[in-house]
Parts: structure tokens; sequence; C-alpha cells
């Protein structure tokens, strides 16, 4: 009993920093894995991938004007992501060309200036801190700016989960019958730039999305509502938080990797396992 | 007869081309009109410009009632099925104009809810997911969101599409009793013998009005003609994919 007291839990006894990014990772968990599932559900995965890297210029402008002050370069960060957001929107309004199309090009080009403004004034760590993170560094200040915009979040999808659902199975009855789509459409990708900028401070640019998209994926596997598949969701990402920081610790892991890589092996798990479109299934009705 | 909808020049320019263009005319209360045209004459557009989903960019169109009195049936290619929802949850957001973003669904709407279900025999089904369902369970769940959503205009977009003659019977007589309850319907249908069977309208339209009236005047021989010759619009559908009309 003792063994497994010291395997799973001594560590965030023990030290203050392991404490604090369980408490991060679980405030991530609560917020990003409900948006995954929306993104998810409204086939938008990947462009939740482009307003991830969308991220990064704006956070390095922040850096080059405060030095390493999470609050300038989350703020950064946020106008960023939501201008590629805006931007990638009206361009596939006004074009012949499609948003995800569109998407791919801000990205590109938002992750191409935020490495060099980087590079131009940081070091080589600095970098590896903005694209990778460091959830073992997370200040008190950071923990409640994480703890502030789940909050929001939950807050947010609470009230307008009626019409996020309806913008995933049939956004035209929601645009019949309310007048309007765009702001729950707006809604969602504000929330996805949020809760990015959020993991980023955790898990870096480059893996903030983890923690929203794969507990999703996985969640998608087993669950037969809209309901269930957010709170699995939520479950699968906690859990990968929790185990992920402890093979970090226990192994010498980097952080981020591991918590994403601990996801990823839910994913897998749900993918062969699941019965809800899973390969399993498949298996099944084939036989 | 007082008109409901009322058209003056409309024109909708729809990626690169008009999709509809000098349309005129009016829907009376109470009538039940059908439209028909070529692929890509236009359609849904107009079913979309009424129900108020893509503006005009010429002439008005007059609504003589609140947008909250108006039903209007999807094509079934826009629903995603993928979405883990079930029957009785999409026909509950029929109640969307008591209930709004935010009210609740209480036991007697889900109640409601049950009872339309039912009356598309689609009870059994009820909490069976949107991705089970075959085109024509799909649409008799849409159907049973129309009765919920009660509306005094009924728009619907080719509602007999892809789906099979069960469920189209079936879908027919619920559109028999909104016609006789003195709803007014306007209908995208493409099969001309249920168009003259059940329309006491009909609008031809390719781009341009090429008829309105009743239907047997407007589906006689020389107007859908003219409609087939003409088809302008096909012409332009060529044109979106690429392809230069012969």
């Amino acid at each position: 009993m003792s063994e497994l007291y010291e395997l799973l839990w001594a560590p965030f006894v023990e030290f203050g920093f392991m404490r604090r990014a369980l408490v991060a990772c679980l405030a991530i968990a609560l917020g990003a894995a409900p948006v995954g599932c929306f993104l998810l559900l409204r086939r938008m995965s990947l462009m939740g991938d482009a307003l991830s890297h969308a991220v990064l210029p704006g956070a390095a402008v922040g850096f080059l004007l405060a030095g390493f002050s999470l609050p300038a370069m989350s703020l950064g960060g946020f106008v960023a992501g939501v201008a590629v957001a805006l931007l990638a929107a009206l361009v596939s309004r006004y074009t012949a060309q499609r948003e995800d199309a569109s998407f791919a090009a801000f990205y590109l080009i938002s992750l191409a200036v935020g490495v060099l403004l980087v590079s131009s004034r940081g070091s080589p760590v600095d970098l590896m801190h903005l694209l990778f993170g460091s959830v073992l560094a997370v200040d008190d200040g950071a923990l409640l700016s994480l703890a502030g915009i789940a909050s929001a979040t939950l807050l947010c999808l609470a009230l307008g989960y009626r019409g996020l659902l309806l913008e995933c199975f049939d956004p035209q009855f929601l645009r019949a019958v309310s007048g309007g789509g765009g702001p729950i459409h707006a809604l969602l990708l504000v929330l996805v730039v949020a809760n990015l900028v959020a993991g980023f401070q955790a898990l870096g640019t480059l893996m903030a999305l983890g923690l929203m998209m794969l507990p999703a994926a996985a969640a998608r596997f087993w669950a037969r509502g809209v309901g269930a598949m957010i709170a699995l969701a939520v479950v699968f990402a906690l859990c990968s938080a929790w185990l992920g920081l402890l093979l970090s610790y226990h192994f010498d892991l980097p952080s981020g990797p591991a918590i994403v890589l601990t996801a990823g092996a839910a994913y897998i798990v749900s993918l062969l396992l699941g019965h809800s479109g899973g390969l399993r299934r498949r298996g099944a009705a084939a036989a | 007869m007082s008109a409901l909808i009322e058209l003056r020049g409309v024109g909708v320019h729809f990626r690169g081309h008009w999709a509809l263009e000098g349309i005129s005319g009016s829907f009376a209360a109470g009538q039940s009109t059908c439209i028909v045209g070529p692929n890509g004459g236009g359609k849904s557009s107009l079913i979309q410009l009424i129900a108020g989903l893509i503006p005009a960019q010429r002439g008005t169109l007059l609504r003589h009632l609140p947008r909250s009195r108006i039903a209007w049936l999807p094509q079934l290619a826009n629903i995603e099925r993928g979405v883990p929802v079930s029957a009785l949850d999409a026909v509950c957001l029929g109640h969307w104009r008591r209930v709004g973003w935010f009210g609740r669904i209480g036991p007697g709407l889900r109640r409601a809810a049950l009872d339309a279900l039912a009356e598309v025999e689609m009870a059994e089904q009820a909490t069976a997911p949107l991705h089970s369902l075959s085109a024509g369970q799909l649409q008799r769940v849409l159907f049973a969101r129309l009765l919920l959503q009660d509306g005094e205009l009924i728009l619907l977009d080719e509602p007999f599409n892809a789906i099979d003659a069960r469920s189209q019977a079936l879908l027919m007589r619920l559109i028999d009793r909104w016609r006789d309850q003195g709803r007014t319907l306007i209908v995208v249908l493409h099969d001309l013998p249920l168009a003259r069977a059940h329309f006491a309208n009909t609008l031809l339209l390719a781009q341009r009005c090429l008829g309105w009236g009743p239907t047997e005047q407007v589906l006689s021989g020389d107007a859908l003609e003219r409609a087939q010759i003409t088809a302008p619009g096909a012409d332009a559908a060529a044109r979106r994919i690429g392809i230069r009309a012969a």
C-alpha cells in the first residue's frame, strides 16, 4: 500500500512544483477537453492545430516587450490567435478559398514570424521554452490565470451549449431559428484560443493542443451522447495529466511530452477497444 | 388572400454568378406552392432567401410574418450525422421558439417531442443516434421537428431526395395535412407527377421565373420545354465546376 502511495501520490506531497504542475494541468484539462469535444464534432480538429501555432508570434511579441512574463506572453498569444481566426474567417467569406486553407496559410506565416521573433532576441532555450512549455515552473499568478480561463470556459460552454451543439450537427437550422450562427462560431474559436493560451503556459505552443484534442478523440470512441463524451474527455484529460506528471517525475522525462503521450495512449486504447465506432466494432462486424 | 411573402425584382448573387434574377411575385397566406426547375436553377436559393439564410443583392423581399413563424427543412445532406445526438434530442430542438438558447426542455416538451416522433412512426427509434438512421428515417425525424416548430409558413427543400417510398408516402400525408390546416407551404420538388397531384400552385424556376401560377398551366408542355431548353442554371452549374458548356 505504501509503495503505491510512494508511486502515485508522494511526489505531489513532497514537492511544491509537482503540486502546482498538477493543479495547472487539472485546470487546463477541465477547460480544454470540453472545448476539444466541440472542435472535434465540428470537424475542426486541425484548425485547433493551426490556431495553436498562431499563438506563437503573439507570445513572442509579449516575450520581446516584457521578457519572460506569462501575462504579457499570454495576452500577446491570445490577440494573435484571435486575429488569425478572424483573418481566416474573413478570407473564406470574401474569397473562393475555404476556411481550412486560409487557416493553414495564416498559421504557417504566424509560426515562421514567431520563431523569427524569438530567435532574433532570445536564446535557443527561450524558443524551446515557448515551443514546449514548462509545466514544472508555473507560479501562483499563472495558476490563477489558468483557473480563471477554465472557469470562464465552463461557464461559456454551459450557456452556449444548445447553440454549440446545433452548430455541430445542423448549423443552418441554428441560423434559421436564431437569426445567426456567427456568434456561436466565434465563441468556439475564442474559447479554443483562450484554452490554447492556457495550455501553452504549461505544455508549450506545440503541445498545447494535446490535452484538448486527444481526450476528446478518445472519448468519442466510447460515448453515445455528447454529454457523456464531454465528461469522459475531462476524465481522460485529468488522468493523462496526473499519470503524465508521474511518468515525467519517476523516469526523468520532459513533462509536456509525457502528458501528451499519456493522452495519446488513452486514444490508442480507445481506438482499439472503444465500442462506439472504433476498430473492435469493425472487427465484430466483419466476423 | 393576403400575401405572406412578397418578392419584388429579387436577385441573389452567389459564388460569382446570379443564382436568381428578377423574381417578382407573392406567396399568399394558406397557399401551397411547389418550386420546380433544373438543377442549379436557384430553387434552394429562393427557399433559403425566404427563410432568411441568405440575403438578396437586388430587389426587396417582404415577409408579412415574424421569422420565428417560419419553419424550414434543410436538405438532408446538410445534417452532420457523426454527432452523437439522439433522434429525440434532435426533435426537441424544434421547441426553439419556446425555449430559445437557454430555456429548459421539461417533461411536457419532451412528451410533445415523443408524440411528434410517434406521428412519423419513429417512436421506437427515439433514443437511436442519428448516424444509425436511414435517410428516410432521418427525414422523418426532421419532419417531427417541423411538427414541433408549428410554423405558419413551412419551407421544404427537396423533402423526398434519396428517401424510401414508404417514408415519402408518410411525409406526403403530413404535407397534405399541413395544407388542409391552412398553413402556407413552399416546397422544392423534382417529381412532376407529385407536384401535379398535391400542389395547387407551381413556380417554375431556372434562374429566372419561367412560370408562376396554377400547377396545370405552369406544368404544361411548352413551359417545361422552355425550362429544359434555356436551362441557364445548368450552364452556370457547369461553369462552377469548370466545364465549358458546349
